[in-house]
C-alpha cells in the first residue's frame, strides 16, 4: 500500500466515521437540540433499527432485504418514538432531569426486551451481495487503496438524510412550524401552530432517524441488545460539540470528531486515540461552551 | 409586553432551565461513562434456563459465575450451559459423596468489578463450597483477592496469559505455552510467517499475551509489524484495518475478545480483505463465536485451542451427544465449554480424594489427579494447571474446525514464560 493510498484511505475512513456519527447523532440533534429533551433511549432506538433490519432479512432473505429493512427500521422506530412522546415525554415537558431518568428506564426496558425476544448473544445481519466487498485499486500511485461499498453506502445515506432534513426544515410548512416552535413556543402557539403535534412529530422523526441509522450500521456492527450503548456517548458528544439546536453544528462536529479520531488512530493505539479525543472535546468546550455553531435568536436573552 | 423586567424575569428562568439541562446532560454522560467502562451494566439478571436442584439437607452448594449479559455473553453463556450439564449428569449418577449438587448462578455482566462482587456474595452469603466461572483475565484478576481472602477455590476454564499462580484458583484453561506459543511455532514452521501484526482488546490478557509473543517473535528472528489495542466493546475498525494493510504483515495474531470480533470481521469483509490476503490467527474465537457471528464471515481464519468439536474420540462423541440432547441439535461445542464441563468432574474427583468439601483441601487433593475426559486424559499439575494437548485448526464455512496440526502428547503447563518473566515459578512448588 503506497503512502498516497494510506492518506487517501484514511481520509475516506474519516468521512466514513463522520457519516456514521452524523447518522447516529442527527436524531438526537432533533430531540435534544430542538426540543431540549434528553433522550437516553436513543441508543436503544438504534438497536431497534438493527433488529428490524434482521427481521426484514427474515421476511425477504435475498439481496433486496435492505430495501425493506431501511424503511421498516425508520417507520418502526418512529412509531415507537411517537408512542414514547405521547405517553411519557409529553408529561415531563420542562423537567429535563425527570425526562432523562424516564428515558433511561425506557432504554433498559428495550434492552431487556431485545434479550428476551432475540437472545443475549445477538443476531446475524450481513451486507447484501450488491454491497459486499470494496473497490480496490490494484496498480499505480494509489495501489492498495480500497473503498468499502458498505461505507460508501452509509456516506451516501447520511448525505441524503442531511439534505432531506434541511429541505424539511427550511422548505416546507411543517419545517417552518418546527422552527417557530423551537424559537418561541408561546408565540407559535398564539399564532395557531399545534405545538403538541409538532413535539410528537419531531421526537418521532428523531427516533426514526436513529432506527434508520441502526439498520444501516447492522452491516458493519454486531446486532446485540447492548449495541446502542456503544454509540450514545459519542452521539451526545457530537451534538453538544456542534452546538445545541443547530443542524450545521452537528454536521460540522461529526466531521471534526470523525477526522480527529481517524488521524489520532493512524499514529497511536486506538485506546490512546479515544482518550485524546475526549481530552480534546473537554478542552474545546472550555473555550467555546456553546459548541461550534451557537444559535442566536432575537430575544434579549440567549438559550 | 414592552416591560423590561418581564423579559429579564423570563431570561433568568430560561437561563436556569438551561443550566439544569446542561447539569442533567453531564450527569447522563457520567452515568453512561460508568456503565460503558469496559462492559455493560446489567438490567436484570438473565433468567436461568434450567432449574437448579432445590437445596436440601443432603445437598451441597456450588456457584456458577459467568457473563450472562453484555459484550462477553456471546462467549460465556455456553460455558455456563456446559457446566450445568456436568452438574446434572453427576446428580443423575448419585451426586458427590452422596450429596446432590445445588447450583447458585450469578451474572458477571461482562464487568470485572461485578464479578468480584458476585464472587463475594456466592462465598459469604450463599456459602458455596466452590465456584466455576470467569472468562476475561480482567474478571479473574478482580476475583483473585476475593478468593484468596476467603480461602476459597475458583475453577477458571479459559485460556489466558499466565503470569499468575494462586493456590485459590485451578487454572483449567491453556497457559501461554499451551496455546499462544504453539500457534507461533506453527506460524514460523508450518506457514513461514515472519512479520506479525498483534491486535487485541485493551486489558491484561492481550497485553501480556502480546508481550510474550513479541519476545518470542524477536527471539526467533521475526518482526512485529505493529501492535494495536481497542477498548472492550469497540466497534469501529476502519483505521485499524488500514493500518494493518499499510504494515503488510504475514499474519495477524488476534486477541480481541467479545462481540468486537463481529465488528472486526464484518469490517474486514467490507474493506474487501479476504483471509487469503491476510491470514488471521485468533485466540478468542472458537466454534461458539463462529456460530454466533456467522462462520462464513471468518471461514479460512485459524485458531489454536486444546479442544475442537471435530476431534474424534469416544468420550468426545458421548459429550457432544449429551450436550446436544439437552440444549438442542443446533448447538456447537468448544474449548471453553469443555473446560467448564470437565472442571466439575475434576472437582468431584478431588473432593472424593480429599474426603471433604473444604476448598483448600480440595485444591491440594486436586494436584496430581488424572481422569479421562472428552479432551482425552487430563492431569492436573502441582501448579494447579492442566496438562493438555494443543491443536491448531482452520475454520470451515460449516462452523467446524479442520485440525491442521496437533502436539501429539499433552503439554506440561508453564505459568511463567521463560523469556517474558524469567526466573519466576509458582511459590509453593
Amino acid at each position: 500500500m503506497t503512502d498516497f493510498a494510506l492518506v487517501l484511505g484514511q481520509s475516506f475512513n474519516g468521512l466514513s466515521v463522520a457519516s456514521i456519527l452524523l447518522l447516529a447523532a442527527l436524531g438526537l440533534a432533533l430531540s435534544f437540540g430542538l426540543m431540549r429533551v434528553i433522550n437516553m433511549a436513543h441508543g436503544e432506538l438504534l438497536m431497534l433499527g438493527g433488529y428490524l433490519a434482521y427481521l426484514a432479512y427474515q421476511i425477504v432473505p435475498g439481496p433486496a432485504f435492505l430495501l425493506l429493512g431501511l424503511p421498516l427500521a425508520f417507520l418502526g422506530a418512529a412509531a415507537l418514538g411517537a408512542v414514547l412522546e405521547v405517553t411519557i415525554i409529553r408529561r415531563l415537558y420542562g423537567r429535563p432531569l425527570d425526562t432523562l431518568l424516564a428515558t433511561w428506564g425506557v432504554g433498559l426496558v428495550l434492552q431487556q426486551a431485545a434479550r428476551n425476544i432475540f437472545g443475549a448473544t445477538g443476531v446475524e445481519v450481513t451486507a447484501p451481495s450488491w454491497l459486499s466487498g470494496a473497490l480496490v485499486v490494484q496498480t499505480g500511485a494509489l495501489q492498495g487503496l480500497s473503498i468499502s461499498l458498505v461505507r460508501l453506502f452509509i456516506i451516501a445515506l447520511a448525505a441524503l438524510v442531511l439534505v432531506g432534513m434541511v429541505l424539511l426544515l427550511y422548505r416546507t410548512k411543517l419545517g417552518l412550524h418546527i422552527r417557530a416552535v423551537n424559537q418561541n413556543r408561546e408565540m407559535a402557539a398564539a399564532l395557531g401552530v399545534n405545538t403538541r403535534t409538532i413535539d410528537m412529530f419531531v421526537f418521532a422523526l428523531g427516533a426514526g432517524l436513529a432506527g434508520l441509522a441502526g439498520a444501516a450500521f447492522a452491516m458493519l456492527l454486531p446486532v446485540t441488545p447492548t449495541v446502542g450503548q456503544s454509540y450514545i456517548v459519542r452521539a451526545f458528544m457530537v451534538v453538544i460539540l456542534g452546538g445545541v439546536g443547530s443542524l450545521l453544528g452537528t454536521s460540522l462536529s461529526a466531521a471534526l470528531v470523525g477526522s480527529f479520531t481517524v488521524v489520532a488512530e493512524t499514529f497511536m493505539q486506538v485506546s490512546f486515540a479515544l482518550v485524546l479525543l475526549l481530552a480534546f472535546v473537554v478542552a474545546f468546550l472550555q473555550f467555546r461552551p456553546r459548541g461550534l455553531v451557537s444559535m442566536r435568536s432575537r430575544t434579549l436573552d440567549e438559550t | 409586553m414592552n416591560n423590561p423586567t418581564h423579559y429579564v424575569g423570563r431570561a433568568n428562568r430560561r437561563r436556569k432551565s438551561l443550566g439544569v439541562l446542561v447539569a442533567g446532560l453531564v450527569l447522563a454522560v457520567a452515568m453512561l461513562a460508568m456503565a460503558c467502562g469496559g462492559g455493560e451494566e446489567t438490567t436484570a439478571p438473565a433468567p436461568t434456563p434450567t432449574p437448579s436442584t432445590p437445596p436440601a439437607s443432603d445437598s451441597v452448594k456450588v456457584g456458577v459465575l459467568h457473563s450472562l449479559t453484555g459484550t462477553m455473553a456471546i462467549s460465556e453463556i455456553p460455558v455456563r450451559d456446559a457446566t450445568l450439564l456436568a452438574i446434572d449428569e453427576i446428580n443423575a449418577a448419585g451426586g458427590v459423596m452422596g450429596k446432590k449438587i445445588a447450583v447458585t448462578q450469578e451474572d458477571g455482566t461482562s464487568e470485572p468489578s461485578i464479578f468480584a462482587q458476585k464472587a463475594q456474595k456466592l462465598i459469604q452469603q450463599d456459602k458455596v463450597v466452590t465456584v466455576f466461572g470467569g472468562w476475561t483475565s480482567a474478571s479473574r484478576k478482580a476475583m483473585l483477592p476475593v478468593f484468596e481472602a476467603n480461602k476459597h477455590l475458583l475453577w477458571y476454564p479459559i485460556q489466558f496469559e499466565g503470569n499468575e499462580c494462586s493456590p485459590n484458583i485451578m487454572y483449567s484453561g491453556a497457559q501461554p505455552n499451551q496455546q499462544i506459543l504453539p500457534a507461533l511455532d506453527w506460524g514460523f514452521q508450518q506457514q513461514g510467517y515472519k512479520k506479525y501484526y498483534l491486535l487485541g482488546s485493551d486489558y491484561v490478557f492481550p497485553r501480556t499475551a502480546n508481550l510474550i509473543l513479541r519476545k518470542h517473535i524477536e527471539n526467533r528472528g521475526g518482526t512485529v509489524a505493529g501492535e494495536d489495542y481497542v477498548p472492550l466493546g469497540h466497534q469501529d475498525f476502519a483505521s485499524v484495518i488500514n493500518k494493518i494493510k499499510a504494515a503488510k504483515p504475514d499474519a495477524v495474531y488476534n486477541t480481541i475478545n467479545g462481540d468486537s470480533n463481529v465488528a472486526f470481521f464484518k469490517q474486514l469483509a467490507a474493506a474487501g480483505v479476504t483471509v487469503k490476503d491476510l491470514p488471521i490467527v485468533s485466540f478468542s474465537i472458537a466454534e461458539q463465536e463462529a456460530k454466533a457471528m456467522g462462520a462464513q464471515l471468518m471461514a479460512g481464519s485459524y485458531a489454536a485451542w486444546n479442544y475442537f468439536e471435530s476431534v474424534s474420540s469416544p468420550e468426545n462423541k458421548k459429550f457432544v451427544e449429551a450436550f446436544k440432547a439437552k440444549f438442542g441439535a443446533g448447538q456447537v461445542l468448544d474449548d471453553p465449554m469443555v473446560h467448564g464441563y470437565i472442571d466439575v468432574y475434576l472437582w468431584k474427583a478431588a473432593v472424593e480424594k480429599a474426603g471433604t468439601f473444604d476448598p483448600i483441601a480440595v485444591a491440594k487433593a486436586a494436584r496430581g489427579l488424572e481422569i479421562m475426559t472428552p479432551m482425552g486424559k487430563v492431569k492436573i499439575d502441582s501448579n494447579q494447571s492442566f496438562y493438555q494437548t494443543v491443536y491448531v485448526g482452520e475454520l470451515q464455512s460449516n462452523g467446524q474446525f479442520k485440525v491442521l496440526w496437533d502436539s501429539k502428547t499433552p503439554v506440561k503447563p508453564e505459568p511463567y514464560d521463560p523469556l517474558a518473566f524469567p526466573g519466576k515459578t509458582c511459590h509453593w512448588e
